[in-house]
């Protein structure tokens, strides 16, 4: 039986392809994002204050590498097997480094679900691994050019909504401790998973307005979207055994290793590196892997999780 | 009523772009600008406000005919050629010339 949040994605899907009327308010697309970040920040925070943090430097320092690596790694594919220009290839392979909170989401409710817990630093990790993979993607495009304007890139990174929100909702759940919380809980706790059902109808609305570029831009994006997850799922469980995480914080690495950016990377890169066409890694990193994640991937790295862990650990 | 005449510039451009482009238009001497939400279509095809990516924006700048070809020229060279951009210019009649 399908989670009720994917059949609301499949909803937004289908009425899209169908060319329905239906539209959220970008205001309320706003909302619902921000409420999500900072619900994955405060959980993440109420569970930090009851820990020492000694042990979040080396993992803050593997995340941020994996997130070098997937780029990297990504880049040679597409200049030379998909014979992307090199601003195309570069941009690209940035989204595929870099993270979906959204996916994150569906992920947490559906580890949730099954009772699995995962480690309370996970969104500290999911907003460090959301940088890296730009700057190794300008780097890529551009090297290291005079006019990038780099203090409005650095600014955009920084400060940008997901980082603001994850960090201020870590810290403020940090600061407040799961009592100080409880009466916001029935906003940002209890709503969750129908925040993320809203979230999710958007984002099969997005999807189904990236199917006509994907079109476009034919079957090799198509094969990537797909592969490079697959890849990248596989580099993230190892990153997470080798880091101690639990089979759900695995879980939780393999699925940000998989999952391709749509918000933070798409604003940088259209800023950073300008002659690379925003519709083909839209289309690739909506249109494909997000929905590829969402439908099959996060079961998927579920088990490699666990299969990982039986495998090295025993 | 004592009217003056200043340059009104429409601009409509991607969402994404906001933080550069009005930086440029500052230092080009505009002494102010006003930016509404908008959608519609165009020669990169449906662009719907939903989200950032694919939003887009309308700026307004009412300034002198002098700041209006700089700012123009600047736009032209430096943002036709891989943004999403249309740019239009009218002739406005404003009632403070000194704020413009």
């Amino acid at each position: 039986m399908l989670d009720p949040i994917i059949l609301f994605f499949l909803l937004g899907l289908a009425a899209g392809l169908l060319r329905s009327e239906l539209r959220l308010p970008a205001a309320v697309y706003e909302l619902v994002s921000i409420l999500l970040l900072l619900a994955i920040g405060l959980k993440g925070g109420i569970e930090l204050s009851r820990q020492p943090l000694g042990q979040l430097v080396p993992q803050v320092l593997g995340v941020m590498a994996m997130g070098c690596v997937l780029t990297l790694a990504g880049f040679p594919v597409l200049r030379y097997l998909g014979r992307f220009k090199r601003a195309d290839a570069a941009s690209i392979a940035a989204h595929y480094g870099s993270v979906s909170v959204g996916t994150y989401a569906v992920a947490l409710a559906y580890l949730a679900g099954r009772q699995v817990a995962t480690e309370p630093q996970m969104p500290l990790l999911l907003a460090v691994l959301e940088i890296p993979a730009i700057l190794v993607g300008i780097l890529l495009a551009r090297g290291l050019a005079r006019d990038m304007r780099l203090g409005l890139v650095l600014h955009e990174l920084f400060l940008g909504k997901a980082v603001v929100l994850l960090v201020g909702g870590l810290l403020i759940g940090w600061a407040s401790g799961e009592g100080g919380l409880a009466p916001i809980a029935p906003l940002f706790f209890d709503l969750f998973k129908g925040i993320l059902a809203l979230f999710l109808l958007e984002m099969g609305l997005i999807t189904a307005s990236q199917v006509g570029s994907l079109r476009r831009h034919g079957i090799f994006l198509v094969a990537f979207g797909i592969a490079m997850p697959l890849a990248g799922a596989i580099v993230g469980a190892a990153l997470g055994f080798w880091l101690g995480l639990s089979v759900g914080g695995t879980t939780m690495l393999a699925t940000m290793a998989a999952s391709a950016s749509y918000i933070a990377v798409p604003a940088a890169m259209r800023i950073s590196v300008p002659e690379a066409n925003p519709a083909m890694s839209l289309a690739a990193s909506l249109g494909v892997t997000f929905p590829f994640n969402v439908l099959l991937g996060i079961p998927i790295y579920h088990a490699l999780a666990a299969r990982v862990h039986v495998l090295l650990g025993g | 009523m004592n009217g003056h005449t200043r340059k009104l510039l429409t601009i409509v451009t991607e969402a994404a772009i906001e933080g550069i482009l009005l930086e440029d238009l500052q230092r080009l001497g505009a002494h102010g600008y006003t930016i509404t939400d908008a959608r519609g279509r165009g020669a990169r095809g449906v662009r719907n406000s939903a989200w950032e990516a694919s939003g887009n924006i309308r700026v307004e700048v009412v300034c002198d005919a002098a700041t209006a070809e700089k700012i123009i020229a600047h736009l032209h060279a430096n943002y036709y050629a891989n943004y999403a951009m249309i740019l239009f210019v009218s002739d406005v009649v404003v009632l403070r010339p000194e704020k413009f």
